[in-house]
């Protein structure tokens, strides 16, 4: 007996068909994941189900939940969400009221879903299934951190203890630890109560830890469908291939730069934070990192890695020269800075690129002159050189120089990556300091990217540092690795023993939280 | 509401409308279908017709000369008290937000202690010291706008420095000013002109509220709220005396408002509606 069933379900907007007859059945206690890139139209389908399409989108076909049709009326069908279907759409904190406590929202999420008794102890036990402090309830949605208000959102999704659980990237933009214990305590669900689940994802991992049937999903349409073991480990249709491939990225090339002499220091470097007025506040500054001391040789690669708030961003923000160390010092080449202060001299000789591809561009700029920009730092140089300069870079990340004189929005996120990468090189830097060099991508041009990162680093002769919360990024792209947790250095080591034996328990942790491989799918 | 949040051709119309209301006004510096100031009681009370488009109110007078007089009334005094809210709010949000924290408190709060005067009380304040004039109005809405408009200043600097792109600039080498140019200036000046202009829709129903209950625009002078209060008597007979100014004051402040939520989507803010007004 199916407990959700689509049948035939196009969406159209305008004239242009963005979920293209797709069906499908979840039984009682079956997962099923959606999986697909960026606007292949999952999410609308969970949008469809869950009765909260967008506007300006029209639906055909037909819903049936527990062997019922769905309730055409708007009211009637929202009833359902809440009692029996729990969602948790939003990846952002939308889904929650800033108008209310934490604690109200809950109260209206179980009264909705008809539970009686004792709403306060009910409230307790909601939060602390979730992992959230119940003292938690009194604080209003902007009091809470980005983690926990993902939780919260879980909280409210799963007050009507639903039979059915629609969950759209449930784990986007939480790191590592986080990620893994939203998805373990979804599972607990599933297993414990026997709750089914409609998940849509473009992560194969998650994919693999949740689901027990997948359909993949290209342009609005399924290519293809089946048990998860069936999927994963004998991929019949192209383009799932091409995506399960992409998952596993290759290691890294053989060509190597010769490691040469040291070229960053750090010695020390500490940033701390007052947390209000200068003076006048009595609390204890914040502290972002604390003592942090290594060293980069010429043509080394050293990734950075820890939970969210570790430090990371706020590192390379130092040694790009965007922040300033409130103690310690810094050397670049034996030429002491603290940050910000880093002399315009060198300033050519590092690159940065930003964690987000999008934001990191002027969209009122043709990227050509976003590239060009960095350029003022060499204006010894003649205009002819630094032409071909840009042309070189551009063509090094695999892009055409036609394109310069397009805007930004004309890109996909994995075109913006390259040509940030072609704007932190166009000074011909020694040392690229790289955010998150995949986290905003899709999952086809992950791999892409990092191999595009060996090979400039190989062709260029670079050195890079790397913030990142992927294990897949250390594994392929870093010679060291650093392990910052709350602003402190806890473990300095290589990839391959931090995998192996994870000395301090932080590093234990994150590489426990790591997600199944996709391909060799484990069972739970 | 948020259905018209990024459709062009509700912008399009809204600026239409908002131009041709403000040609309205000034057209009638020079040119009116009747002078307002001859009386002629003989033709009080016409229906709208060929003479007269919109009718005569209760003194014979043509009510399109009045709604163009009237509407430029509300544009003035509205457009003068912006005028005198940014020169007092832009400067103040300038310091909270470049001065550093001490200057953001004191600017922030000499701000909040302003939000907690209304144009209404003010202008009752003024208008008992000096008289009830147009003048008295633009002042007490011009001092409710300073706010306003320091905390949009504020934030708009704040927004426009918050990207990445403006720290891959100062990467680059970038020094303040050329900075500021390049990659701050167009989205700080959209954010401010945005929140001026609601200021404007407000300050247009501010000055209706006002001289309606006989605190602003005095007669011969006339002003859209003037003429609600003179339609009021004849309502039962003539509804249309009251709608005609009406529903120019509802057009006027709906496409000012959506023209300043369309600029302000423009410039990429997201965070919500403006700032709070009178």
């Amino acid at each position: 007996m199916a407990l959700l069933k689509v049948d035939n379900l196009t969406v159209t907007r305008g004239g242009s068909t963005l979920v293209d007859d797709v069906s499908f059945a979840i039984g009682k206690g079956q997962r099923l994941a959606l999986i697909g890139e960026a606007g292949s139209g999952k999410s609308l389908v969970l949008r469809a189900v869950a009765g909260l399409l967008p506007p300006g989108t029209t639906a055909s076909g037909s819903l049936g939940f527990d062997d019922q049709p769905m309730p055409a009326g708007t009211a009637d069908r929202l009833a359902l969400n809440g009692r029996r279907i729990g969602v948790l759409l939003d990846r952002n904190s939308t889904g929650l009221s800033p108008l209310r406590t934490l604690g109200a929202q809950l109260d209206a999420a179980l009264a909705r879903a008809g539970r009686e008794g004792d709403r306060a102890a009910q409230r307790t036990e909601l939060l602390q299934e979730v992992g959230l402090d119940p003292a938690l309830a009194g604080r209003y949605p902007e009091a809470l951190a980005a983690a926990e208000r993902r939780r919260a959102l879980l909280a409210l999704a799963l007050a009507g203890k639903p039979d059915l659980l629609i969950a759209d990237e449930p784990a986007a933009g939480l790191d590592l630890l986080e990620q893994r214990r939203l998805l373990d305590l979804i599972l607990r669900h599933c297993t414990e109560r026997g709750m089914s689940l409609l998940l849509a994802s473009h992560d194969l991992r998650t994919v693999a830890m949740l689901a027990t049937k997948v359909a993949v999903l290209r342009g609005g349409k399924v290519v293809e469908a089946g048990e998860k073991q069936e999927v994963f480990g004998h991929p019949r249709h192209a383009f799932t291939r091409a995506m399960l491939s992409a998952g596993r990225h290759r290691a890294r090339t053989l060509m190597r730069t010769p490691i040469g002499g040291t070229l960053l220091e750090l010695r020390d470097v500490s940033r701390r934070e007052a947390p209000g007025l200068p003076l006048l506040d009595r609390r204890p500054p914040k502290v972002r990192l604390e003592a942090v001391s290594f060293a980069i040789r010429a043509g080394e690669s050293v990734a950075v890695i820890g939970p969210a708030g570790a430090g990371k961003s706020t590192l390379l923000r130092i040694v790009a020269g965007l922040e300033r160390a409130s103690g310690g010092e810094l050397a670049f080449e034996q030429v002491p800075y603290h940050g910000s202060d880093l002399p315009r001299m060198l300033r050519h000789e590092i690159g940065y690129v930003f964690a987000e591809p999008a934001g990191s561009f002027n969209p009122r700029h043709t990227v050509g002159e976003s590239i060009a920009e960095p350029l003022q730092l060499e204006m010894q140089k003649s205009v002819d050189e630094l032409g071909a300069r840009i042309v070189e870079v551009v063509r090094a990340v695999g892009l055409s120089p036609d394109i310069l004189t397009r805007l930004p929005a004309d890109f996909p996120l994995a075109e913006l990556q390259r040509l940030a990468i072609a704007r932190a090189l166009v000074t011909r830097p020694r040392l690229v300091v790289i955010d998150e060099p995949i986290a905003a991508l899709d999952i086809g041009a992950r791999g892409e990217v990092l191999v595009l990162l060996n090979r400039l680093r190989a062709d260029f002769g670079l050195s890079f540092l790397i913030a990142t919360h992927d294990f897949d990024v250390v594994r392929v792209v870093a010679d060291r690795v650093l392990v910052l947790d709350k602003g402190h250095v806890v473990e300095a080591t290589t990839p391959a023993q931090m995998l192996d034996k994870p000395q301090h328990p932080v590093t234990q942790q994150l590489v426990a939280s790591q997600l199944p491989d996709v391909g060799i799918v484990p069972v739970f | 509401m948020s259905a018209l949040r990024h459709d062009p051709p509700a912008l399009r119309i809204a600026i239409v409308a908002a131009l041709l209301f403000l040609l309205l006004g000034f057209l009638s510096i020079l040119w009116t279908p009747y002078p307002v100031t001859s009386l002629d009681v003989a033709a009080a009370l016409q229906d709208p017709g060929g003479a007269h488009w919109l009718g005569t109110d209760e003194l014979g007078r043509d009510v399109l000369s009045l709604l163009m007089k009237g509407i430029l009334t509300s544009f003035v005094v509205a457009g003068v008290a912006v005028a005198i809210g940014a020169l007092l709010g832009v400067p103040l949000g300038l310091a909270a937000a470049l001065l550093g924290p001490y200057a953001e408190l004191g600017a922030t709060g000499v701000s909040g202690y302003l939000l907690t005067l209304p144009a209404f009380v003010l202008a009752v304040l003024f208008a008992c010291l000096f008289g009830p004039s147009a003048a008295t109005l633009m002042v007490a809405i011009g001092i409710a706008n300073i706010a306003p408009l320091a905390l949009a200043t504020r934030d708009a600097i704040r927004t426009a420095a918050a990207p990445d792109y403006v720290a891959a600039g100062r990467l680059a080498g970038g020094s303040g000013l050329d900075l500021a140019r390049r990659h701050m200036l167009p989205t700080i000046l959209r954010l401010i002109l945005a929140q001026a202009i609601a200021q404007l829709a407000v300050g247009v129903l501010a000055e209706a509220t006002l001289s309606y209950v006989g605190l602003g625009t005095q007669p011969p002078a006339t002003s859209l709220g003037l003429l609600l209060a003179d339609a009021q008597a004849y309502a039962a007979g003539r509804p249309g005396l009251l709608f005609v100014p009406g529903l120019a004051l509802l057009l006027i402040a709906l496409a000012l408002t959506i023209v300043s939520r369309e600029i302000r989507a423009a410039a990429g803010d997201t965070t919500g509606g403006a700032h709070g007004a009178a």
